[in-house]
């Protein structure tokens, strides 16, 4: 009788196979570079590479914090679309329930909307 | 909502044992599952209330006073209380007895009451502590209260939860409000990154939990906790051990359940976070937000996984020493008052993950027991640190406590009792909690997690004398350098230092009738339907 | 009616709660007069549960009332529980009877006292405390009483903590009392190991079924009787009880003369049925009952302080009730202690009412002729003095002659325990009649030259000799201040209405047991539901004992007429300097702590500080230590954190996946 973990075992093995074929393949290309590369460090050589333009300041730059918000926000609807797109396949289905239940949600989000617009999240200063 | 998902998770739920059904054509109606809005009352309340208060707030015009938020909360919270009265009184009615509501995604028995009324409770006390900390910080509008309504709403999804997508679901509710609220004072540092930090190492955590719940999806065939058990008290079932997806499913959602209480070695963000979060959210964090996870894990494990207890008591055995013991050796070489008292919750969740591991009945009503009456220490406590840490929160050192009894007796007396009652001092409500949780782990025959229980009650005994011994003694350096104000004690935080104090005082003399109720609230796995 | 049994012990708690909240707004006398009316409300609730109980048949007289379950620890369950049954309703009489008269009285007693509030907030939650110690159907609720009771006890002794040698007192009294308790803890766990119930129901069903027996009924008895003897200060530790004199009057009357030092005969007495299967624990307690009597009586003899006289007065009459109850005698017992309740408190009130007339002053030595100032303290007085004396046909006399007769009754040395024991009565009356004659007949000393000279030599012996044995020195200094002209005065109403009740009380108390006829020993029949029925005697050896008793009564008086009346005698003849020194007990009990007994602590605190103390140091050492370590792992860093959750997750997988089994 064949023992059921070596049964699982043995089709995880394409996997692991892969996987270390994968890292060797990695490993091999690289250690090549590093054999036959000649090594001569300059500074220029350590500047980070943006299309050939020299870097202006700290790699470290802060963005505006209201794109944030309006990521946050689009975030928000996207899935909410996620949502809404299966539960419109089959809203026959669902009937009547399947409709106030999704109401209830979009009204909960549209709530948290209207908090937002109070807020004053919606304006661009 | 809850509906919706439940159904989804029924419906998948079958797939993978029983073929899937063909496709026909035409519309067949899918049965909508039928709503018992009673069971649903009560975290019906703590939603509609939190979004209601969100929603008014914000269409309004005028500000509002503080304390009208304060009195909302308040009323919504002991409207969710008593909401649930005439459920309690329903299921343990012998003849109805406990039910499930919204096709069993949702339980309704004792237990998912008494951790409805310990929250609620939780909330109740954190709302009269917020009160005045938002007044003296300077921090308008209705967002803390909301998020603390919202919560705990999430706190009883989770304590009722009858499926684990449910389960997953309020604990996501719970996780992402108190998050917020952890950074809710933007002004200070430490309150955002405390709010970071919560919420990167949550999200982390929130990955393991639904991965064990997809691992134990995949071994059992579903997620409803009534038929997870079914299965795996099945012969079927038995054969499941031999698999490693149900028990890297155990594995991994211990990692979610331990992130949540705190329990070492999942334990390292609690500190920082509890420091750093304003003090009215840590008290909430170390009651409620610790009694829906106790909650959901005892049902989950205790009771979903009870037939499997021979496989992950050790692992919780082992959470639950080191928990004692790191918790409350750290927090004996701490100098700030906050930091130790979040340390010592790390213990306490230690003792009651003691209740947990035995896997009784016994053991279930010591942890109610115990969450119970460490809900009203804890919070009682961190009333006091929130008075104490004067405008900015920030003087939470030992040395801003010094001679404390001689400027503000009272509030160091009832500091004092909280404390004792923390170290599990006799006559008050620490002692018995410590006392059943100690009483269970006996009656289960492991007697070493009782020796190492009762052996970091001990270490930790030092710790709350600690801070005693500064409120009562006084060094002379004082005399020179002038002794600081009196911090001014809000009504409403009165009246949640009272309440508190004297809930520990009478549960330790008559600790008889929260025995009783715990007792009652033994969890059941109700069958759908 | 008997349903209302919950109301007697909560009326003084609401009382007293009140006191706490509102007591320092009342102030005076309005705090005094609640708490009085909350003990006359409780009296009140007591006498219908007795009218209620008393209309039962008297198979029925007993009525339990759970009113919440307390402790439950799985298979230890203990509830708060009333019981009225006879025995504890004739207690709750008369400690709320006698409660509500002492309380009037100090209201006049305390007036001007700048504590006025709080002491009526103690009294209040002492009376609560007795009142459940009284009532409570199990030994773990008595306990909570009696613990109770002692810490009221310890407040109230050293209620004028100010004064170091009250706070002395009062610690005194503490720990005396905390030597009896451990025998009270260890025979409530032999009974629970013994029979799994400290239900008294419970135990009198387990006695009934022979389930104690032998060995272990002895080993309860004595466990029980050692907590007996600090309650209610019997050899040897009755050394606390005189010096708790240093508390106010009312204090003495009430908790150290008529209620709380009864709590230990009591105890006794609900424990009947186990003190009954205990073989020689019987012969124990009646002759530590007798001797206590005897040396106490002889103490008595030599004490110069008014309050001292009754406090060596009132061991002596509580070594009568253990006399009675090591011979079987409960009812006799429980007699003695209601009738000693009356008279004991009379005559406490009359010695306050002095003390309030003469301007603090307890000497004796310094008063005299009193009853010319004081007519009605004086009539009542000596209404107690009778009673005491056992002069028929005052209460005193009935009780005291029952328990004679059931020592003479008594099967082991009964003759012995009875000449003692009469012995013990020819002094009581001696000591009282000296007592009378020095306070209320003669000279007024206080206007005594001799006696106002302060005299240095006796000041410093005085000073080496704090907490005061038995020869106090005069108070030379307080007199001084006593003007030569010193009028003292009759007391305010509320003091003298409380004596007037009291005394009738002494002289009619008898009536509840006389001895003549079966149907008129009303107490012996009411409580025999509860205590065993004893006989003692036959009629005609009854009538010889009882005229033996009132003849040594007489010649006790006539005696001490000849010596401080007449003065035929010197008094130095019976006031023997071991008298006046307590036995030695008290020094002894010093000497004793400081020279070998502090040899052998100052071993125990070598062991502590070196052994024990090392090894905590030792393990609380480590524990700093790995805190310290384990600190560093807290970085602050999320990441590391993270690391720590993933490394926590890996070790929980590699244990689980060892756990699959192949």
């Amino acid at each position: 009788m064949p023992n059921p973990l070596n049964e699982l075992l043995r089709q995880y093995l394409t996997v692991a196979i892969f996987a270390g074929l994968g890292l060797a393949m990695v490993g091999a290309m690289l250690g090549v570079g590093w054999l036959l590369r000649p090594d001569r460090p300059e500074p220029q050589k350590y500047i980070n590479y943006e299309s050939g333009v020299d870097p202006l300041g700290v790699m470290w730059s802060q963005s505006q914090i209201r794109y944030y918000v309006f990521a946050l926000l689009f975030v928000l609807f996207d899935v909410e679309a996620v949502f809404i797109f299966p539960w419109a396949t089959r809203l026959e289905a669902y009937g009547a329930f399947g409709l106030i239940e999704m109401a209830v949600f979009i009204f909960i989000l549209a709530l948290g909307l209207v908090y937002a617009w109070r807020k004053g999240v919606l304006r661009w200063v | 909502m809850i509906g919706v998902l439940a159904r989804l998770a029924q419906d998948t739920g079958d797939g993978i044992l029983v073929p899937a059904e063909p496709i026909q054509a035409g519309v067949t109606q899918i049965a909508t599952p039928e709503i018992q809005w009673v069971a649903l009352l009560p975290h019906l309340i703590l939603v509609v209330g939190g979004i209601l208060l969100l929603t008014i707030a914000s269409l309004f015009r005028h500000r509002v006073p503080r304390w009208a938020y304060t009195i909302y909360t308040v009323a919504v919270a002991a409207g969710a209380i008593i909401a649930a009265l005439p459920l309690w009184v329903r299921v343990q009615d012998a003849e109805r007895g406990p039910f499930s509501a919204i096709a069993g995604a949702l339980g309704v028995d004792g237990f998912s009451i008494f951790i409805t009324v310990i929250i609620c409770a939780g909330v109740i006390l954190t709302a009269l502590l917020a009160d005045g900390y938002l007044k003296r910080e300077g921090i308008d509008g209705p967002e803390l209260f909301v998020l603390l309504l919202l919560a705990a709403s999430g706190g009883t999804i989770m304590a009722s939860a009858n499926d684990l997508i449910v389960l997953f679901l309020g604990l996501e509710i719970l996780s992402i409000s108190v998050y917020v609220m952890a950074a809710m004072h933007a002004r200070r540092f430490t309150s955002l990154e405390a709010g970071m930090k919560y919420f990167i190492l949550g999200a982390f955590s929130s990955a393991f939990f639904l991965y064990g719940i997809a691992l134990v999806y995949g071994a059992s065939g579903s997620t409803n906790m009534i038929r997870i058990n079914q299965y795996l008290a099945s012969p079927t079932g038995v054969v499941l051990s031999e698999n490693g997806l149900l028990l890297g499913g155990f594995a991994l959602l211990l990692v979610g359940f331990g992130f949540k209480v705190a329990a070492v070695p999942f334990h390292a963000w609690a500190p920082d976070v509890y420091q750093g979060a304003p003090t009215p959210v840590t008290a909430f964090m170390a009651s409620a937000v610790k009694a829906g996870g106790f909650a959901a894990m005892l049902r989950v494990f205790v009771l979903t996984f009870g037939t499997f207890s021979g496989d992950w008591q050790p692992v919780v055995f082992a959470l639950a020493v080191l928990s004692l013991l790191v918790g409350s050796v750290l927090a004996i070489v701490q100098t700030n008052v906050k930091r130790m008292l979040a340390y010592s919750s790390i213990a306490h969740a230690g003792f009651i993950l003691v209740g947990v591991e035995v896997a009784t009945e016994q053991g279930t009503a010591a942890a109610l027991f115990y969450l119970a009456a460490y809900t009203f220490m804890v919070v009682g406590s961190f009333a006091v640190i929130t008075v104490v840490g004067r405008k900015g929160d920030g003087h939470h050192e030992l040395s801003d406590y010094r001679g404390l009894a001689r400027r503000q007796p009272v509030l160091a007396f009832v500091f004092t009792i909280l404390l004792l009652a923390q170290a599990g001092v006799p006559f008050t409500a620490g002692f018995f909690a410590k006392f059943y949780v100690i009483s269970a782990a006996v009656d289960a025959e492991n007697y070493s997690l009782a020796i190492i229980a009762m052996v970091s009650a001990v270490i930790a005994a030092f710790l709350y004398l600690r801070i005693m011994i500064s409120m009562y003694m006084s060094t002379d350096s004082e005399a020179v350098t002038g002794e600081p104000d009196r911090v001014p004690v809000p009504l409403a935080a009165g009246i949640a230092l009272f309440v508190a104090c004297v809930v520990t005082v009478v549960i330790g003399f008559v600790p008889g009738p929260i025995t009783d109720l715990a007792n009652d609230a033994v969890p059941f796995l109700v069958q759908v339907g | 009616m008997e349903e209302l049994v919950w109301l007697i012990p909560t009326l003084p708690l609401a009382g007293f709660l009140l006191l706490v909240a509102f007591g320092r707004r009342m102030g005076e006398p309005a705090a005094g007069w609640l708490a009085s009316a909350m003990m006359a409300g409780s009296f009140a609730a007591t006498v219908v549960v007795f009218a209620g109980l008393f209309n039962e048949p008297e198979s029925h007289r007993i009525f339990t009332q759970s009113l919440f379950t307390w402790i439950a620890v799985d298979g230890f369950e203990v509830s708060v529980g009333l019981l009225a049954d006879p025995l504890s309703i004739t207690m709750a009489l008369f400690v709320t009877g006698v409660g509500a008269l002492i309380h009037l009285y100090s209201i006049g007693y305390m007036h001007g006292d700048k504590d006025f509030s709080k002491f009526f907030i103690y009294m209040n939650l002492f009376a609560f405390s007795m009142l459940v110690l009284v009532l409570a159907d199990n030994l773990l609720l008595t306990f909570v009483g009696w613990e109770g009771v002692g810490t009221c006890s310890y407040l109230l002794i050293s209620f004028w903590f100010t004064d170091e040698q009250n706070a002395v007192a009062g610690k005194k009294a503490f720990v005396t009392n905390r030597l009896g308790d451990v025998g009270f803890m260890l025979g409530t766990f032999v009974l629970w190991t013994t029979i799994g119930s400290i239900n008294y129901l419970d135990i009198d069903a387990a006695v009934s079924a022979e389930l104690i027996a032998g060995v272990t009924a002895t080993a309860i008895a004595l466990l029980f009787f050692i907590a007996a003897t600090g309650k209610s200060a019997q050899i040897p530790l009755f050394v606390w009880l005189p010096d708790a004199m240093a508390g106010p009057t009312p204090v003495s009357a009430l908790i150290h003369a008529a209620t709380m030092v009864a709590a230990g005969v009591f105890l006794l007495v609900r424990m009947s049925p186990v003190l009954h299967e205990a073989a020689w624990a019987n012969d124990v307690i009646a002759w530590v009952g007798v001797i206590t009597a005897f040396v106490a009586a002889t103490i008595a003899v030599a004490q110069n302080d008014i309050k001292k006289v009754l406090a060596f007065s009132t061991i002596s009459q509580l070594g009568y009730m253990f006399l009675a109850i090591g011979t079987g005698a409960y009812a006799a017992a429980m007699f003695h202690m209601v009738t000693h309740a009356f008279f004991k408190a009379l005559l406490f009130l009359g010695a306050g009412s002095v003390i309030h007339g003469m301007d603090d002053r307890q000497d004796m030595r310094v008063m005299g002729g009193l009853s010319k100032f004081m007519p009605l303290t004086t009539i009542t007085f000596l209404v107690g003095w009778l009673a005491i004396a056992g002069v028929p046909p005052f209460s005193g006399f009935w009780s005291k002659d029952e328990i004679l007769a059931s020592a003479w009754a008594f099967d082991s040395g009964g003759a012995a325990l009875w000449v003692i024991g009469l012995v013990t009565a020819l002094i009581t009356a001696f000591y009282m009649s000296r007592q009378v004659i020095m306070v209320f007949y003669g000279r007024p000393h206080w206007r005594d030259e001799t006696a106002r000279t302060p005299a240095p030599a006796s000041l410093s012996a005085a000073a080496e000799n704090p907490g005061g044995d038995g020869e106090a020195e005069l108070d030379v200094d307080g007199l001084a201040r006593l003007p030569a002209d010193y009028q003292p005065h009759e007391s305010p109403w509320q003091m003298t209405v409380p004596l007037v009740f009291l005394s009738l009380l002494a002289v009619v108390g008898g009536v509840l047991n006389l001895p003549f006829l079966e149907e008129l020993a009303l107490l012996e029949n009411w409580l025999e539901p509860v205590t065993l029925p004893h006989e003692a005697g036959s009629g005609a050896e009854l009538w010889a004992l009882a005229s033996a008793a009132t003849a040594i009564a007489l010649i006790g008086i006539g005696s001490a007429t000849v010596i401080y009346q007449r003065r035929r005698v010197s008094r130095e003849l019976v006031e023997r300097r071991l008298f006046s020194k307590g036995w030695y007990v008290d020094i002894f009990y010093s000497w004793f702590t400081g020279h070998p007994g502090r040899r052998f602590f100052d071993a125990i605190r070598w062991f502590d500080e070196k052994v024990i103390d090392g090894a905590a140091n030792g393990v609380a050492g480590l524990v700093r230590r790995s805190g310290t370590a384990l600190r560093s792992l807290q970085t602050g860093y999320v990441r590391n954190y993270a690391l720590g959750v993933a490394f926590g997750t890996v070790l929980l997988l590699v244990y689980f996946i060892t756990r699959i089994q192949v």
